[in-house]
């Protein structure tokens, strides 16, 4: 078991419990998607300990399309809901109206009922709870652009990791914000990142065997031990149905 | 052509069961189920069509109606099957006069002298189909099923009025409304029709088109979040129905941003480019470059219930007209240039030469 998860990507991501009290941002854009980096975290996040709990806000795609994805992974989201384990909190639909309940209020009750979830599990469970959102972009467009709520929310978020040791991951479309004169989200979500996953397409364009390349980056962090430096990995991916390959640039077989 | 059928396996055979009982929808893998496009060429480079809770989004031209082309297809192909329509349109203020423009299916007779031709043309390159073990061809090589999945278009000739005067075409303008609400309602009023997703069967699937989305004669044009939100609930809907949307927007005209919240938004992503008329050094460039209407990207394949993306042999292809009439999708293929051959191997030669030369340095 341990072998078989030992690819480059775990690796970068650090060791299993690695990922708690922290915040780890992924980036895509257009060409590459990087929503199977969400699906390895998940499936990790459900091996790394067996009392670890996820809250999956779902903005881009309904329950059936991951559980059809992480069947193929080996993990069975839907028993993992059965126990207790996998809480899938369906926002696709979720539309704040122009008038009426102002924005703050839905994001609100989004929140309060990830920390009630958190809080209904027992008590050596919650030290393991991942919380991840699908799509941060879906979030600005469910708050008709209003933005300081959305940032109030994902600091909200991103305070649970704090609070309650969770891990927290988002993933966002970097290309979205190029053209933008301060792209507050991105670069607010950037600098809280502990980690930062980018996806990219190959300079040289897609190819059959070389999806796209990834870079991990931990940022420094200071812990008991001393101060831990910035750590960069680089390497190419292919996706396939049931696991991803990832190797160094030209050592791919 | 006969090898291929020869090796296809029981996937196909499966597939035609299914069509059989229901013309116009398509098992593809993982799940999904395809309807087709309305153009054969689209179909077989999606890997089958457009898939059953799938925004499709195709990016206009400025400058030329090519995206119309894809539109009108997509229609047709629906109501030859049968399958519930409903059309909204901005830039006209009639848009059930549109339905009278929309192409009619090619008689079988006519289909048949355009397959003799077709083969005709592909006669040089039959050889090299071998090395190509791509698994596309397996999905048009079944002839029989196909027929009924996908239907050639003739572009000269309107659609019969009794495909459409049925009560399942449903039209609306979008130009005078000044918000999106009253879309949004048909919509998902609409799409309800098809909500009931109990697996494997399935009695109809409903096709949406909507035409200029954001098009500056719209009175919502300048409010993008409302149109991206609007986009986004669409996108909701369909992904709970057994419906397949299509909408077209012309990128220029929004803000850099929202348009790329559009492009992730959409499941599968098209554009469509004109070419310019008189390019002497395109036409150099290019085989067959007078015959080209205009030139189709692939961005984006939808990729339902898979994590693995799809990557196509190339991503542009060129519309063409056969006859003018038939609308055709090819690879772009670079024409020889008069001496590159030539002077490529000299060049390779001269480079294997000086490596050689500095061996013996060494």
């Amino acid at each position: 078991m341990e072998h078989k998860d030992l690819n480059l990507l775990n690796e970068a991501l650090g060791h299993h419990n690695n990922l708690y009290g922290r915040f780890l941002l992924l980036e895509d854009s257009v060409d590459t998607s990087a929503a199977f980096v969400l699906h390895q975290i998940l499936k990790r996040s459900f091996s790394s300990h067996p009392s670890s709990a996820v809250i999956f806000l779902a903005l881009s795609n309904p329950f059936s399309h991951y559980d059809r994805i992480l069947r193929k992974i080996g993990c069975n989201l839907a028993a993992q809901r059965d126990n207790n384990r996998f809480f899938f909190i369906d926002m696709l639909m979720l539309q704040c109206p122009d008038e009426g309940k102002p924005n703050h209020d839905r994001f609100a009750a989004v929140f309060e009922k990830i920390v009630r979830v958190i809080n209904t599990l027992p008590q050596d469970n919650k030290k393991f709870v991942t919380v991840m959102i699908d799509d941060i972009s879906f979030l600005e467009v469910a708050a008709n652009g209003s933005l300081n709520d959305v940032l109030d929310f994902l600091h909200y978020c991103y305070t649970l990791t704090s609070e309650y040791g969770c891990a927290f991951v988002a993933l966002d479309h970097k290309d979205i914000y190029l053209n933008e004169e301060k792209p507050a989200i991105i670069l607010e979500m950037e600098h809280l990142a502990d980690i930062l996953v980018k996806a990219e397409p190959l300079a040289t364009g897609l190819a059959k065997d070389v999806h796209g390349q990834l870079m991990v980056l931990h940022k420094q962090t200071q812990h008991q031990h001393g101060i831990s430096p910035v750590k960069i990995h680089n390497f190419h991916f292919k996706i396939k149905e049931n696991s991803i390959d990832c190797f160094y640039p030209g050592t791919k077989i | 052509m006969a090898a291929t059928r020869t090796r296809v396996s029981s996937f196909s055979r499966n597939v035609s069961t299914v069509t059989s009982q229901n013309s116009g929808l398509k098992h593809g893998p993982n799940g999904t189920i395809f309807l087709s496009s309305g153009i054969p060429d689209l179909d077989k480079i999606l890997g089958g069509g457009f898939s059953l809770g799938s925004l499709v989004m195709i990016m206009e031209d400025a400058e030329a109606p090519h995206h119309m082309l894809l539109l009108r297809n997509f229609m047709s192909q629906g109501l030859v099957h049968k399958q519930p329509l409903l059309y909204a349109s901005a830039s006209s203020r009639d848009p059930k006069g549109f339905l009278g423009t929309l192409p009619a299916p090619a008689s079988s007779k006519e289909e048949k002298t355009r397959d003799h031709t077709h083969e005709k043309d592909l006669r040089i390159a039959w050889q090299y189909k071998k090395y190509f073990g791509d698994p596309q061809l397996n999905i048009s090589s079944n002839n029989g099923a196909q027929q009924d999945y996908c239907n050639d278009f003739d572009l000269r000739k309107p659609l019969d009025r009794h495909y459409f005067s049925g009560m399942n075409v449903d039209c609306l303008s979008i130009q005078d409304s000044s918000n999106l609400s009253s879309l949004q309602d048909r919509c998902s009023e609409f799409l309800s029709q098809f909500s009931s997703r109990n697996e494997g069967n399935i009695s109809s699937a409903g096709r949406v088109a909507i035409q200029s989305f954001c098009s500056p004669q719209c009175k919502y044009a300048d409010m993008e979040w409302h149109m991206l939100s609007f986009i986004r609930s669409l996108k909701g809907m369909a992904r709970s129905s057994n419906a397949v949307v299509v909408v077209t927007f012309p990128p220029s005209l929004l803000s850099p941003s929202c348009s790329k919240r559009f492009q992730h938004m959409a499941d599968t992503l098209l554009s469509v480019r004109a070419i310019p008329d008189e390019d002497k050094e395109m036409a150099k460039l290019l085989t067959g470059y007078q015959d080209m209407v205009g030139l189709l990207n692939i961005h984006k394949v939808a990729r339902l219930n898979t994590q693995v993306p799809v990557i196509l042999e190339a991503t542009t292809f060129s519309i063409k007209l056969q006859k003018r009439r038939y609308l055709v999708l090819e690879c772009l293929n670079q024409a020889p240039v008069d001496g590159s051959t030539g002077s490529s191997y000299n060049t390779s030669s001269g480079c294997s030469g000086s490596t050689k030369a500095g061996t013996l340095d060494f």
